[in-house]
């Protein structure tokens, strides 16, 4: 079996493909990239499906050593990026060879990197999909973070047509971010005031961020009614428990929940907000469905002519 | 469905890309049979932009392909879709039986649960698997169903310190639910008894021994069975 051979997992890296969908039925969560726009940049720089398998690393640490001859990209979170101790670009195709060494260095800017490979990591699906969800021991090579001595299968990749985002397309991750949200599920259950609180003021990433939810700290948020009969809870919802801090149910949420929301964060801004480390200012803002239908549209549409240049 | 029960369908945005129908506020098997209709009737008619569905005790969260379509789309079918529907064809769901050893050695709280509601063990465990219980909705974890509704007399609240590690295959209760835990996990629940059924195979087909809409009923077993059934104590 070839592919790569982890020197160093890193403090979580985790195989991911677009996710598990369609299993909610009997439990099982998303999973998949928390930043969904620079994991889809890294299978389109290396002409990959949209849905290849590649590895999220959340804030840096990865060293691995490549068994075959192929082509690697790091999209997402600014990690410096050494193949056998030479720094190169991110967001930009590279060529590696069986022996060579893959250093990805601790993020400047950013939480989460994408490191795609030519044709994906070929890792056997379960459920559906590769997504590892460490919660429930799916996916990946055996339900769990990457280990050292791991062997992250992937086959050898002729000489192909390869890509480099221009600098001027990629991603700001220090700028401010307003995130989006659109009111629903219990939004009734908030007043206007405390409606208008949540909107107006700033809060804080919690050191309690994970795949399954962002904690946020700032200004307590208090809905008329303690807790709701468990129902389903979509990507993106912000449920206030009863400390009235809000959380933000990302990837690796539960499936069903009882706490009252106030409404859902559009998955752009979700990626965004999983780009903040504990401690970063977040401020919201409200959208209407239909507007936030409109950029998703813009969006794709955005990502489709957004030419990158060939190598 | 009759048209006017239609109208007591609530449809709720919760997302960019997912509504919410709430079909009552309570737990009720008349309402669990509503969602589980909607289930059936809305994978039809949504087959080209459905995502996954969540349904749960009296609501059903539809999860759809925004670049597919729109909200708007989703609520004209949703709302065909169950204005359509005939009245009195909600399924009663499979009757499923599950083995239990109920014991003070498989269920550390069956004898604190039996003195907290003044009745035997003996009672306890004949209340527990007289009962037939519904599967109201899944999640928590993958393969966690729950079930109601427990009675009265044996209804208990969780624990005040959660145990973190509960065994696979407790049989519990918490208020009026009972579920088996798929695996072992942290849990809250009231102890009193194991399952030898895994309630979550991944290398199974189906992975799940129920679904939503099933009726159970627990199926009093001895120490030997139990173990000849594979259970693990």
């Amino acid at each position: 079996m070839s592919g790569f051979k982890v020197l160093q997992p890193g403090l979580l890296t985790l195989i991911q493909d677009a996710g598990r969908i369609g299993q909610h039925r009997i439990g099982l969560t998303t999973g998949g990239p928390l930043d969904s726009n620079a994991f889809a940049w890294a299978n389109r720089l290396l002409n990959n499906d949209g849905n290849a398998t590649a590895l999220e690393i959340s804030i840096g640490g990865l060293v691995m050593e490549a068994q075959c001859d192929t082509y690697i990209v790091l999209t997402g979170a600014a990690m410096p990026l050494k193949i056998n101790g030479t720094e190169q670009e991110g967001w930009c195709a590279h060529k590696v060879q069986a022996g060579d060494r893959i250093d990805v260095g601790f993020s400047s800017a950013g939480a989460r990197a994408y490191l795609a490979v030519s044709g994906g990591f070929t890792v056997a699906k379960s459920f559906t999909s590769t997504a590892t969800v460490t919660r429930e021991g799916i996916g990946g090579l055996n339900g769990e973070k990457l280990q050292q001595g791991d062997i992250l299968p992937a086959e050898s990749a002729a000489d192909q047509q390869v890509y480099r985002l221009p600098e001027a397309f990629r991603p700001d991750y220090t700028a401010a971010v307003s995130l989006r949200v659109i009111t629903g599920y219990q939004q009734d259950a908030f007043s206007d005031v405390q409606k208008r609180l949540f909107f107006s003021s700033e809060y804080k990433v919690t050191d309690r961020a994970d795949r399954m939810g962002y904690r946020l700290e700032g200004p307590q948020i208090t809905p008329s009614i303690d807790g709701i009969l468990s129902e389903g809870i979509c990507h993106g919802a912000i449920q206030v428990p009863a400390d009235g801090q809000p959380i933000v149910l990302l990837n690796d949420r539960q499936t069903i929940g009882g706490y009252p929301k106030i409404g859902s964060m559009i998955a752009m801004d979700t990626a965004r907000l999983t780009q903040l480390l504990p401690g970063s200012a977040v401020s919201f803002e409200e959208i209407s469905i239909d507007a936030a239908h409109n950029l998703r549209c813009l969006e794709q549409a955005r990502f489709a002519r957004t030419e990158p240049e060939a190598l | 469905m009759s048209q006017t029960e239609y109208q007591t369908t609530r449809v709720e945005i919760a997302g960019e890309n997912a509504l919410i129908l709430y079909f009552g506020e309570k737990t009720d098997p008349a309402v669990s049979a509503k969602v589980q209709q909607a289930v059936d009737a809305l994978e039809t008619v949504l087959a080209d932009v459905l995502i996954d569905m969540v349904p749960s005790y009296a609501s059903l969260l539809v999860i759809f392909n925004p670049l597919a379509c729109d909200h708007l789309e989703v609520r004209r079918r949703i709302r065909t879709a169950l204005s359509d529907q005939a009245a009195g064809e909600a399924s009663e769901g499979r009757l499923v039986s599950l083995p239990a050893y109920y014991s003070t050695e498989s269920g550390p709280d069956l004898e604190d649960l039996a003195s907290r509601a003044n009745l035997s063990v003996e009672e306890v465990i004949k209340i527990h698997s007289e009962m037939e219980y519904r599967v109201y909705a899944i999640g928590f974890a993958p393969g966690f169903a729950y079930l109601g509704e427990v009675d009265e007399r044996i209804a208990a609240p969780r624990l005040s310190t959660p145990r973190q590690k509960v065994p696979r295959g407790a049989v519990a209760i918490a208020d009026r639910q009972t579920a088996v835990y798929p695996a072992v996990s942290p849990g809250g629940w009231n102890l009193i008894g194991l399952c030898p059924t895994r309630m979550f195979n991944p290398d199974a087909t189906p992975s799940m021994p129920v679904q939503v809409g099933d009726r159970i009923r627990f199926e009093p077993i001895e120490r030997d069975e139990f173990l000849s059934l594979g259970g693990e104590l």
